[in-house]
Formats: structure tokens, C-alpha cells, sequence
């Protein structure tokens, strides 16, 4: 069953198109990988999912929900159901990892202080991040503003997780260790899914279907074997540059 | 030039809403207390230092200046209530205001802007937490709420600086400074002075805000707004003082 669904998803900047018509549907469970060369819209895809973008055209439902042109506190409804990877993590710089993960939660869920440390520091431990808990974002590498960046989205427990580019900036084994922390966590709460990238090995790690956007539009869509089998030429160039 | 009355509309379109959701924030709940205190904290005390060394200094060298001009008049004894009611009713309100713009109205542009350019403020909206409420609502009702204290600190310290020489140059009594500093104030002199600098902070609060909020192009576009929201807040303050400055005068004198 869908629980994300995108009919003919067009979105434009000072009338230069970006998205011209998406149609894409991600089932319940699952995680979809959206590639695509850089500029090609993939994150501008994921922000109007989150409704951070309003687009021009089409439709975006979630669980059966329309989501464009919801007012302000159903959308808040909707988004605290889902989580989101950032690029650049974007951390707030003024908190201590403890205050990011602690910000959230302390407006989402009535826990007491014992409850808030003890998840906190739960999360923190399945990100190999526990030591990190007074520090400042400054003071930590860009692995690690990932994984505080993928603590803090999954510290509500979303139903639904959006990662932007989770591997970008970071160096091959980070950037590795990073997929499989991904993945893993995957497993552990069955969320459903949606990354976009142009790394090849994160999306083996973490795809269970596959999404090309090119030009505007999804050329190709499958599961990782059909990929291979592809007679798409994007996706035959994604898959020849690995 | 059209391109130019197109943005330019745009923007007071834009500043208007914003201002409006901002207003409409101030009275319907979730109210941001703790935020909203910590604003006052960082905004108000920090700018302490800066409006009242400017007030001390305001109120000295007025009454230095005004001396040997009310002496031609034989008015010298006029020093401490003219001191007093030009501070009070006009140089207290706007100065402090300038000074609360260039320190305050930049900075919150430039927090704000960084938090814009590096996603912060989105990463709050996706946790579902309203982001104008959280940052906007609670720095532009600090901002409104901080500028009548400080205010009022620039007026005491205007009137004392010009104690001193009221003192050593004319030789008057502090009770003597005092009754004519004190007493030759009215109360039409005090309270809309005190309505105007809430309308200042409120000014302030918003150009500042709507800068960084709506900040784009990276570092460079938050650089670009914090000197803006200084520029617009200092010429926004001084228009409207202009105006209220009329108004008052028409409905209470």
C-alpha cells in the first residue's frame, strides 16, 4: 500500500522549470533512492514532500492526505510525522548536541527530564555518538554532524524519513559507514523511506526501488536488478561512473 | 524603474504581513515565555552599557550647550527643566531607539540569516515546531518590551549627566536641580513618550527579523540584510517619529 504518493509534480524558480511533471509512488515500508546529477531538483523534490517548497502544480498525498495547500497546523501534523536528514545536518549551532536532540522531543512528547535523558542518550548510543553529548556542533566533524543530524530526525520516532544527500562531503568510509548506519536503522523501525543521491554505494546499501530524475522528470523507475538491466541512458551513466 | 516600484511594493507588501503575523503572534498561545525572557535578557541587558553611557553623555553635553544660550535670555535656571522635558519627550525616545537599532536590529538580522542560509530554520519547521513563533514573535515582543526600560534608563542618566554641570558651572543644589528637572515634567510629556518607544521596539524587532527570516543568496545576502534592517530601521524610526511626534502634540496638547 502507498503512503506516498506524487501525481505530475511541477515546480518552478523565477519561471526557469525544475520538476516538469513527477509521478512517483513509495510504499509503505519501503525506501526509495531518488539519483540524479547535481541541480537536477532532488532535494527541491524532497522539500516540496515536506511542504518547505510550495510547488507550482500536481499533488502530493500522504497516507491519503493532500499536502499542498494545507494550512499551517495540519501541515505541522503531517511533517511530525516524518523526519529529515539535512545535507549540511544543520544542526543549531546555539545548543549542545543534547539540546538539538532535546529540542524536538521536549515540544512533541510529554516526558519527564529522567525520560528525555535516558532517550537521548539511547539515541546518541545507536549512532555511536554518546560521548559527543555536551559537545558543540562546532567542535564536531562532518560524519558526526550526520549522525547527530540523523539522531535528532529519528529521535520522534518518524513514521516516514527524507535523507538528503546523507553521504555528501563525507570521505568513502564515512560516507559507507554512514549507509550502513542507515540501513540498519531502516531494519530497526521500519520506516518508509526516501533518499536522494548520487552516491551509487549508499543507494545499494539502503534501496529496496530505485528513482532516476533527469531533466525534470523520473526517467526510470525499479528495483536495483532492474537498474542493472536499465536501457536508460542516465541511468547507464550512473551506473558505468561507479 | 518599474522593476524597482515592483520590489519596492513587494517589500512593504511583504514587511506589512509580517508585521501583522508578528502582532497576531503576541496574543494567541503557545506563548514562548521562556524565550521570550531569555530575549529580553540578551537583547536588553547587553544594549544596557551602550544607552546609558549615551544618555549620560546626551544630558551633559545639553546642558553645557544649553547654558550660555538660556543665560542671553537670563533663563540660565530654565537648564534642568529644558534638560528634562527635551530628553524625555524626544531625544530619550529616538536616541535610545537608534542605538537599540544599530546594535540589536543588525544582530538579530545577522543570527537570523545564518540560521536561514544554513537550513536551521527549515530543520525547525520539518520537526514541526513554528519557526516564526519560536524566533520571530519572541525577539520582536522582546525588542518592544526592552525598549521603554531602556528608555527610561537613557532619561535618568540624561538628567544626571547634566547635574554635574548644573553643579560645577552654576553652581545650583541637587534639590534645587532636581525640583526644576522633576517637577517642570507633565504627565502629557511622560506617557506618550513611553507609547512611542513601545512602537519603536516593535519597529525595531520587525525590520530586524524580516531581514534574516527572508534572508537569500548565502553568506553574503546576510551580510547585505544586517546592514539593511539598519538602514530601514533607523529611516523607519525616524519617519514614524516624525509622524507620532504630530500626532501627539494634535491629541494631547
Amino acid at each position: 500500500m502507498e503512503l506516498i504518493e506524487i501525481q505530475n509534480l511541477c515546480t518552478s524558480f523565477d519561471g526557469v522549470p525544475v520538476l516538469r511533471g513527477i509521478n512517483l509512488t513509495v510504499e509503505r515500508g519501503r525506501t526509495m533512492v531518488i539519483l540524479g546529477r547535481s541541480g537536477v531538483g532532488k532535494s527541491v523534490l524532497l522539500k516540496c514532500i515536506i511542504g518547505l517548497i510550495s510547488p507550482d502544480a500536481g499533488s502530493i498525498r500522504i497516507d491519503g492526505k493532500e499536502i499542498i495547500g494545507m494550512g499551517h497546523s495540519q501541515l505541522y501534523a503531517v511533517r511530525s510525522r516524518m523526519g529529515y536528514l539535512f545535507q549540511g545536518a544543520a544542526l543549531y549551532d546555539s545548543m549542545s548536541v543534547r539540546g538539538n536532540l532535546e529540542f524536538s522531543l521536549r515540544r512533541r512528547e510529554l516526558l519527564s527530564d529522567d525520560e528525555m535523558g535516558e532517550r537521548i542518550e539511547k539515541q546518541l548510543r545507536l549512532v555511536g555518538l554518546e560521548d559527543a553529548i555536551d559537545q558543540m556542533p562546532s567542535q564536531l566533524s562532518g560524519g558526526m554532524k550526520k549522525r547527530v543530524g540523523l539522531a535528532r530526525a529519528l529521535i520522534t520516532r518518524p513514521e516516514i524519513m527524507l535523507y538528503d544527500e546523507p553521504t555528501t562531503g563525507l570521505d568513502p568510509i564515512t560516507g559507507r559507514e554512514i549507509s550502513h548506519l542507515i540501513q540498519s536503522l531502516e531494519e530497526q523501525y521500519e520506516m518508509t523511506s526516501i533518499a536522494v543521491t548520487h552516491d551509487i554505494g549508499c543507494m545499494r546499501a539502503i534501496a529496496d526501488r530505485v528513482a532516476m530524475l533527469n531533466e525534470g522528470v523520473i526517467s526510470f523507475e525499479g528495483t536495483l536488478e532492474a537498474m542493472g538491466k536499465s536501457k536508460d541512458e542516465s541511468v547507464q551513466r550512473f551506473i558505468d561512473s561507479e | 524603474m518599474k522593476d524597482t516600484c515592483v520590489r519596492f511594493t513587494r517589500y512593504v507588501g511583504s514587511m506589512t504581513t509580517f508585521a501583522l503575523r508578528c502582532l497576531l503572534g503576541f496574543f494567541r498561545p503557545p506563548f514562548e515565555t521562556k524565550e521570550t525572557l531569555r530575549h529580553i535578557d540578551e537583547l536588553g541587558a547587553k544594549s544596557l552599557p551602550l544607552v546609558g553611557t549615551t544618555g549620560l553623555i546626551v544630558g551633559l553635553i545639553l546642558a553645557i550647550q544649553s547654558r550660555p544660550v538660556l543665560a542671553r535670555f537670563g533663563a540660565e535656571l530654565y537648564v534642568p527643566a529644558m534638560v528634562s522635558i527635551s530628553v524625555v519627550r524626544e531625544l530619550g525616545p529616538i536616541l535610545s531607539a537608534l542605538m537599540v537599532a544599530g546594535r540589536v536590529g543588525s544582530g538579530i538580522s545577522a543570527e537570523l540569516g545564518s540560521m536561514r542560509v544554513t537550513e536551521q530554520i527549515d530543520a525547525m519547521e520539518v520537526s514541526g515546531i513554528d519557526s516564526f513563533r519560536f524566533l520571530v514573535v519572541t525577539r520582536v515582543l522582546a525588542c518592544t518590551l526592552i525598549l521603554p526600560l531602556l528608555t527610561g534608563i537613557f532619561n535618568v542618566l540624561a538628567i544626571l549627566g547634566a547635574f554635574v554641570p548644573a553643579v560645577t558651572e552654576m553652581h545650583m543644589s541637587w534639590t534645587l536641580y532636581f525640583h526644576w528637572a522633576v517637577y517642570s515634567l507633565w504627565l502629557r510629556d511622560v506617557v506618550p513618550a513611553i507609547l512611542k518607544t513601545l512602537a519603536f521596539g516593535f519597529i525595531i524587532g520587525v525590520i530586524g527579523s524580516h531581514h534574516g527570516y527572508t534572508v537569500s543568496g548565502g553568506t553574503e545576502g546576510v551580510g547585505h540584510a544586517s546592514t539593511n534592517a539598519v538602514v530601514t530601521a533607523s529611516l523607519l524610526l525616524l519617519f514614524s517619529d516624525m509622524i507620532l511626534a504630530k500626532l501627539i502634540v494634535l491629541i494631547w496638547n
